[in-house]
C-alpha cells in the first residue's frame, strides 16, 4: 500500500525542505521506493538539496498541465536506486497547482512507488493545502519556540479539517512531531522551548529530535542530504526518525544531554 | 474565597459601555435575488412565525451568487425591510458584493461568527417551534457539545444553545464559545466566551487557567489581568454584579 506523507510546519525556516530531503533519502536506504515532491511552486529548492537542480528539464507543473509525461519530469537520484524527485516549477505560482491536478499526479506516483514524500511551502494558503490535502500522514516540522509551535498547531487544525481524510470522514491524517534545530545549550539557557514544553502544547506523538548541527548547512550547500552523513548527529536523528516511522522502537537522543532523565525514560517506555 | 477580578473604579456613571457579544440571527441564504418568489416565499414563512420574524436581525449569505449576475444589494436591502426583517450584514460574499453592501450599510459577518448558514426551508421547523416564546432567548433545552480533540489554535467551536466540554486541550489562539458553560478538561489556553447570548448565569471551569481571555454574558477579563496565583491552576469563572469571579476549584 502506496502512502502519501506530507512534511508540514505552518512556519517558513523551519527545516521542512531539509527533512523532506533526509526522510526520502531514509526511506529508500531502507529499501523503499521513494519520491520526493517539490510543492513550494516558484521557490524551488528540495532540488538544490538533493543536488539535482542541473538535471531538471520537466517538473510538477508540466505533469500537472500535461505539458510532459510523468516519466519525463521524474528525476532519478544518483546515489539511491530507490529514490526519486519531482522538482516544481521556478517560474510559475501556487495558482498552477489544481485538486484535480495533484490528484492525477498522485494517482499515478501511488501505482509506482511506496511512498510519496510531499515537500509544503510554508504558510497556510494554496499550496499548503495542496500539499496537505491528500495525505495520509503527516511530519510536522517544528522548531523549539513560540512562534514556530503556534504556527504547527495551527496547521495540525487545518490538517483535522480541510485534508481529503477529513472531509471524507475517512480515518484522520496521521500525525508524527518532529522537532529540528533543537540546541540543547540554549534549552539550558531558556532560550528555546524545553521538549517536554512542546509536546505539552502540541499534544502529538513525537517522531524525532533533529539537534541543530553545522552538518545540515555544509549537506545543503553541497546537495547531499543530511541524512547520508552518518558521522553527524542530525543525520543519525534523521535515521532514527525514519525507523521509528517504520515503527520501530529506538530511543530518543539528546544531544548533550548525559543523564537520561525520568522524562526520556517515560518517552523511551512509549516510543 | 474568590479573588475578585479586577475592574477600573468610577466614581461617576460612565455614558457608555462596551461589551462584545454575540447575536443570534436569522440567516437568508439567497440563490436568485432578482426572484420575486424570494419575496413570496418570505411572506409565507413570516405569516407561519411573525413574532419570530418582526423586527428580527437578517444576515444575507451570498455563497451561493459568488458567479451570479451583478444586482442592487440595497433594493434587496429595502424589501426585506418592507416585511419587517432589519438586515444587518452580509457573508461570504465576493469583493465586489461586499463593497456593495458596505456602501448599502450593511456590515460584513464572518461565516465562522455568525454559525452555518441555513437554507431558507431549512427555518420552517425552527420557525414553527419556536414562534411561541422567541422574546425569550434561551432555549430551553439545550443541547450539550462535547469535543474529544484538542482544540487548536485558530481552530473555534461553538455550542449553540448549550454547553460546552472540551476534554483535551484549548490551545493559544482557539476560540471556545457557548451560549451556556464551558468546561475544559485540559488546559485551556485560547479564549473561552461563555454566556455568548447574555446568560450571566453561565460558568467557565478548567482544570488549568492559561487563557488569553475569559468572557461571561459580555464581560471579559484578559491575561493580564487575571490573578498570578491562579495561573496554571484549576480554577472556575462565574459573573456577580457584572464583574467576572475567577476563583480556584474547591
Amino acid at each position: 500500500m502506496s502512502k502519501v506523507v506530507v512534511m508540514t510546519s505552518g512556519k517558513g525556516g523551519v527545516g521542512k525542505t531539509t527533512t523532506a530531503a533526509a526522510f526520502g533519502t531514509g526511506l529508500a536506504l531502507r529499501g523503499h521506493k521513494t519520491v520526493v515532491i517539490d510543492f513550494d511552486v516558484g521557490l524551488r529548492n528540495l532540488d538544490l538539496i538533493m543536488g539535482c537542480e542541473r538535471r531538471v528539464v520537466f517538473d510538477f507543473i508540466n505533469v500537472i498541465n500535461g505539458e510532459a509525461r510523468l516519466s519525463q519530469a521524474l528525476i532519478k537520484d544518483k546515489r539511491n536506486e530507490n529514490l526519486w524527485i519531482l522538482p516544481t516549477s521556478q517560474t510559475r505560482d501556487k495558482d498552477a497547482l489544481t485538486k484535480e491536478g495533484v490528484e492525477k499526479v498522485l494517482n499515478e506516483l501511488r501505482d509506482q512507488f511506496d511512498y510519496i514524500v510531499c515537500d509544503s511551502p510554508a504558510g497556510i494558503e494554496k499550496g499548503a493545502i495542496m500539499a496537505l490535502y491528500f495525505a495520509d500522514e503527516a511530519v510536522i516540522v517544528t522548531n523549539p519556540e513560540v512562534s514556530s509551535v503556534r504556527d504547527s498547531d495551527r496547521i495540525i487544525g487545518v490538517l483535522q479539517s480541510r485534508s481529503r481524510r477529513a472531509e471524507k470522514g475517512m480515518e484522520p491524517v496521521k500525525e508524527h512531531l518532529l522537532i529540528a534545530r533543537h540546541d540543547a545549550e540554549r534549552v539550558k539557557r531558556g532560550e528555546m522551548l524545553k521538549v517536554e514544553d512542546v509536546l505539552e502544547i502540541l499534544a502529538i506523538p513525537l517522531l524525532g529530535i533533529i539537534p541543530e548541527s553545522q552538518s545540515v548547512l555544509k549537506a545543503s550547500n553541497v546537495g547531499m542530504p543530511v541524512i547520508m552523513d552518518e558521522g553527524s548527529p542530525a543525520g543519525r536523528a534523521y535515521m532514527d526518525a525514519v525507523g521509528r516511522f517504520l515503527g520501530e522502537t529506538i530511543e530518543h537522543r539528546f544531544a548533550g544531554q548525559a543523564r537520561r532523565g525520568l522524562f526520556q525514560r517515560l518517552l523511551w517506555r512509549t516510543a | 474565597m474568590g479573588v475578585e477580578a479586577r475592574a477600573p473604579k468610577v466614581d461617576e456613571p460612565v455614558p457608555v459601555q462596551i461589551r462584545g457579544g454575540m447575536v443570534t440571527s436569522i440567516i437568508l441564504r439567497i440563490r436568485d435575488p432578482k426572484s420575486q418568489k424570494v419575496y413570496t416565499m418570505l411572506a409565507d414563512r413570516i405569516a407561519q412565525a411573525p413574532n419570530f420574524f418582526r423586527h428580527a436581525p437578517v444576515v444575507l449569505d451570498l455563497q451561493d451568487l459568488a458567479d451570479a449576475p451583478p444586482f442592487n444589494i440595497a433594493e434587496l436591502g429595502r424589501r426585506l425591510r418592507q416585511h419587517s426583517l432589519v438586515p444587518i450584514g452580509v457573508q461570504n460574499g465576493t469583493e465586489e458584493q461586499n463593497l456593495a453592501a458596505v456602501n448599502a450599510g450593511f456590515s460584513l459577518v464572518g461565516a465562522g461568527a455568525a454559525g452555518s448558514a441555513m437554507p431558507l426551508e431549512g427555518r420552517r421547523e425552527r420557525a414553527n417551534t419556536t414562534a411561541e416564546d422567541v422574546e425569550a432567548d434561551t432555549p430551553s433545552h439545550a443541547s450539550t457539545k462535547v469535543i474529544t480533540r484538542p482544540v487548536r489554535s485558530g481552530q473555534q467551536s461553538y455550542a449553540r444553545g448549550g454547553d460546552l466540554i472540551v476534554l483535551g486541550l484549548t490551545s493559544a489562539g482557539a476560540e471556545l464559545i457557548a451560549d451556556g458553560n464551558i468546561h475544559v478538561y485540559g488546559a485551556l489556553r485560547g479564549r473561552a466566551i461563555a454566556g455568548a447570548c447574555g446568560d450571566a448565569g453561565a460558568r467557565i471551569f478548567c482544570r488549568s487557567l492559561e487563557a488569553d481571555l475569559v468572557s461571561i454574558a459580555g464581560n471579559w477579563q484578559v491575561r493580564d489581568d487575571m490573578p498570578d496565583g491562579l495561573i496554571g491552576k484549576p480554577a472556575q469563572i462565574s459573573l456577580k454584579d457584572e464583574k467576572l469571579i475567577i476563583e480556584p476549584l474547591p
